[in-house]
């Protein structure tokens, strides 16, 4: 069943063009391998957006094939994905998928997170660990997730069992409606705010992150949770 | 009319006129003009009945005129913080509305 789904996806692929957008700063040592991976698994529109890197990010990119656009300045993920969300909306994809640089998602996840979307059950789905009990998440890494998650529910009425996953994906439509002005680790904040005010149809969906050594010491630091919900009630106030 | 509440009236039109202008430039929703309006209006109550809200003072451990002052200068403080987090914010929107063009430009 689980090989007729993939199948069933994978003609859905063909006839819906799915763009992998990928922020990524100095990820020369991972960068490669994810790629590779999702190429392994037929993604073909890949863009990498080179969040002016210090390393060879964006040759390691370009060799796997990757489109790279490249950040003249370093301004964050949140403007990363920003700058690929438009480029793949400019280069006609009709779902995007948003991915990490460092290794932690699995591209096997993929094709779940499409499924509501190419069945017109949601325009935005969003990738839970929390669903899943594959993912061995930290005990203080869980804790600070689990504090904005109720912080989110304060701050945009929804309640969501993970709330700064990076993976996730979202039709073209979607892609348009969202406005994204937080630079940094707040815009995955500023999404779900976006989908309660836009009232954009989404769902959850499990996958599963792996917490690598390399991910882990490339990871936000716990203290970013501050920075973060500073900027979400100052978005609050001055939006 | 004391000197106090002309400082403060002033300073409230200026303040509410930077809100009005915002909420003319559609940056601000209505109900965030009304919940400025609401503020400003609430510091031009309570300057210009302050004698009569002793009893406040009282409870707030307030007996000296200069505290007013001091009060009035950390708001005016904070006010002065807020904008220029805002004028920050929008200068970085721009920045990255012109690294965003770069990247893009040179993709083509």
């Amino acid at each position: 069943m689980k090989q007729g789904m993939k199948q069933g996806m994978n003609q859905s692929k063909n006839q819906q063009r799915v763009f992998i957008v990928i922020p990524a700063y100095n990820e020369e040592k991972s960068i490669g391998a994810v790629l590779q991976g999702l190429r392994k698994y037929g993604y073909q529109n890949l863009i990498v957006i080179n969040d002016c890197s210090h390393d060879n990010t964006a040759a390691r990119a370009k060799q796997a094939g990757a489109m790279v656009l490249n950040h003249i300045i370093n301004i964050g993920q949140g403007a990363a994905l920003k700058t690929g969300i438009d480029y793949a909306v400019q280069e006609g994809a009709d779902i995007i998928v948003t991915f990490d640089a460092d290794g932690q998602h699995d591209p096997q996840d993929i094709p779940m997170l499409l499924e509501p979307i190419l069945k017109g059950k949601a325009e935005i789905t969003l990738g839970s660990r929390f669903l899943k009990s594959t993912s061995q998440v930290p005990l203080l890494k869980r804790i600070v997730l689990k504090g904005g998650i109720l912080f989110t529910w304060l701050c945009s009425g929804i309640m969501l069992t993970d709330t700064h996953n990076g993976l996730r994906a979202m039709s073209r439509k979607a892609a348009q409606q969202l406005q994204l002005r937080q630079n940094r680790m707040a815009h995955a904040s500023e999404i779900i705010d976006e989908i309660h005010r836009k009232r954009i149809p989404f769902k959850e969906v499990p996958v599963t992150i792996r917490y690598t050594k390399y991910a882990m010491a490339k990871g936000q630091s716990v203290f970013n949770a501050f920075d973060i919900a500073f900027k979400m009630i100052i978005r609050k106030l001055v939006r | 009319m004391d000197i106090l509440l002309i400082i403060v009236v002033l300073f409230v039109l200026f303040a509410w006129s930077r809100a009005l202008l915002r909420y003319r430039d559609h940056a601000i929703s209505l109900g965030e003009f009304i919940f400025w309006t609401f503020i400003w209006g609430a510091v031009i109550a309570l300057t210009t009945f302050r004698t009569r809200l002793s009893f406040v003072a009282d409870i707030a451990g307030l007996k000296r005129p200069v505290d007013v002052l001091i009060y009035f200068s950390i708001v005016l403080l904070f006010y002065l913080l807020f904008r220029l987090y805002v004028k920050m914010e929008s200068v970085e929107q721009n920045m990255t509305k012109v690294i965003r063009e770069i990247a893009h430009q040179r993709r083509k």
